[in-house]
């Protein structure tokens, strides 16, 4: 099939961007999204210009590192499909394709497609972990875990840190995220020494870089995990809590 | 490199570094809603009492006047109840209006293109008809409360509610403004209904459902009830 892209260009992290026009031709039915940017980049560094740049790890949906707005959709809009996962066959032959960046002020464009999402990293070093023994391995049944709270919890795990939340937002708010990494955490047993602490913590640092949740559940529906927008009214349950205990736990100290 | 630190920020006693977190705001938000919605249910009730005449939804106003009997001044018990609304309405408006600022400083550039999958009119108009409920409410009250003119009719007499709504409703476009706010007042009480249970944090996959239909009972009560009054007057229906 043969289409036309129009991508998001940017030299850099403060240079002025614009889209440049592009085609794809002869592409597989079967390529992926980023197999069909593969072919385009080929033919665009044999004719000597510069390849598009984007983000992009395992290709086969459980990093988290691919993720850009394909025709004003995060990912592309197939449900629970990462970009890495997306195959041309969803297109049409002759389609114009729009390819942007994940647009937010916690997300900086540093190049073209790619963007800096260390601001993620910053939420997760805030409390996104849990304090165990060193030594040889814990015996793994030590404790029970009932299965729907594991089930739980597993759901929000399933979030691989792509940032379609964030790009899905009107309000860029990171709080999918932010709520899936807690509820992982504070739902099991494990988790429940730094409960309050981590949901304080990755909150107030979520605050700092991302907008708020007005709760439009656009984040859901981008989300190539399709984690629940529950875990977040759990997330905020769980920040009310805290900034009483964990006043409770000062006052003490 | 593009900066990714934190910036250091002071920290406040807690009631402050809660209201100063956003989903601290969205939690007042939620709860100044609650008050607010149960204003409008009542006040929808109290509407409502036209259709019973002059004398049930005059001797209405009376008793909210009067709430308390002899045990405490003369409409005392109202003011304080109007005090609190004012509280609420203004912590309300005061959150909403920093979460907007924080949520435009998030962004970067609009998307060239944009698909929204499930936002709808309702949650994306917030702000939108948020302020045309502000600007309605001061015309509600120079009309029905106040008595001023122009907003108010002529034949505007403190106490009189009936006459008063219907020589008010008579007027072809404050008829037609009434409709215009409670069309407005639709979406946002259908999206902040369902929103504020995510805001508290009340959840359960037993009672999710609920919420939306919750948000479509509370809507359709208030808004059709209070439309109904302005529509009514219209057609001739206390003639
Ligand atoms: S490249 Fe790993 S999830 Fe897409």
């Amino acid at each position: 099939m043969d289409l036309t892209l129009r991508v998001w260009r940017q030299a850099g992290p403060d240079r002025p961007g614009a889209f440049e026009e592009y085609r794809a031709r002869e592409i597989s039915e079967d390529a992926s999204f980023l197999e069909m940017l593969d072919v385009v980049n080929e033919r665009l560094t044999l004719e000597g210009k510069e390849p598009i740049t984007f983000d992009h790890d395992c290709r086969e949906g459980i990093c988290g590192t691919c993720g850009i707005m394909i025709n004003g959709k995060p990912h592309g809009g197939q449900k629970g499909t990462a970009t890495c996962q997306l195959h041309m066959r969803k297109f049409g032959n002759g389609d114009v394709i729009v390819v942007e960046p994940w647009r937010a002020a916690g997300f900086p464009v540093l190049k073209d497609l790619m963007v800096n999402r260390s601001a993620f990293d910053r939420i997760i070093e805030a409390g996104g972990y849990i304090g165990v023994d060193v030594g040889s391995a814990p015996e793994a049944n030590l404790i029970p875990v009932p299965k729907a709270v594991s089930e739980l919890a597993m759901d929000a795990a399933a979030c691989i840190g792509c940032g379609a939340c964030v790009a899905a937002c009107p309000n860029n708010a990171a709080q999918l995220f932010t709520a899936a990494k807690v509820a992982h955490l504070n739902l099991l047993p494990q988790g429940q020494p730094e409960r309050f602490a981590r949901v304080e913590a990755m909150v107030d640092t979520m605050e700092r870089f991302f907008g708020s949740c007005t709760n439009h559940g656009e984040c859901e529906a981008a989300c190539p995990k399709s984690i629940s927008i529950d875990f977040i009214a759990l997330l905020n349950k769980d920040y009310v809590r805290a900034k009483r205990i964990n006043r409770a736990m000062v006052s003490r100290a | 490199m593009t900066t990714t630190q934190a910036p250091a920020r002071r920290q406040y006693p807690w009631p402050i570094e809660f209201y100063r977190s956003a989903v601290g705001k969205k939690w007042v938000m939620g709860v100044t809603g609650i008050v607010l919605i149960g204003y409008l249910i009542f006040h929808t009730i109290g509407n409502l009492k036209i259709y019973l005449g002059a004398e049930e939804i005059d001797s209405y106003g009376e008793a909210l006047r009067d709430l308390g009997g002899h045990l405490v001044p003369r409409t005392s018990l109202l003011w304080l109840m109007r005090g609190g609304l004012l509280v609420c309405a203004v912590l309300h408006i005061h959150s909403a209006a920093t979460l907007t600022a924080t949520n435009w400083k998030a962004r970067s550039g609009r998307y060239h293109v944009r698909d929204y999958a499930v936002a709808s009119y309702a949650s994306r108009s917030m702000r939108a008809t948020g302020v045309i409920v502000v600007f309605f409410l001061l015309f509600h009250l120079a009309d029905l409360t106040w008595g001023v003119t122009p907003a108010a009719s002529d034949v505007y007499a403190r106490g009189a509610i009936y006459a008063n709504m219907i020589a008010s409703f008579e007027r072809i476009p404050v008829a037609i403004l009434y409709v215009i706010a409670n069309l407005s007042l639709a979406p946002h009480l259908y999206h902040g209904t369902w929103s504020l249970f995510q805001s508290l944090g009340w959840n359960h996959p037993r009672f999710n459902q609920w919420r939306r239909y919750a948000a479509w009972a509370v809507t359709g009560f208030v808004v059709i009830g209070n439309l109904s009054v302005p529509i009514a007057v219209q057609l001739g229906y206390f003639d």
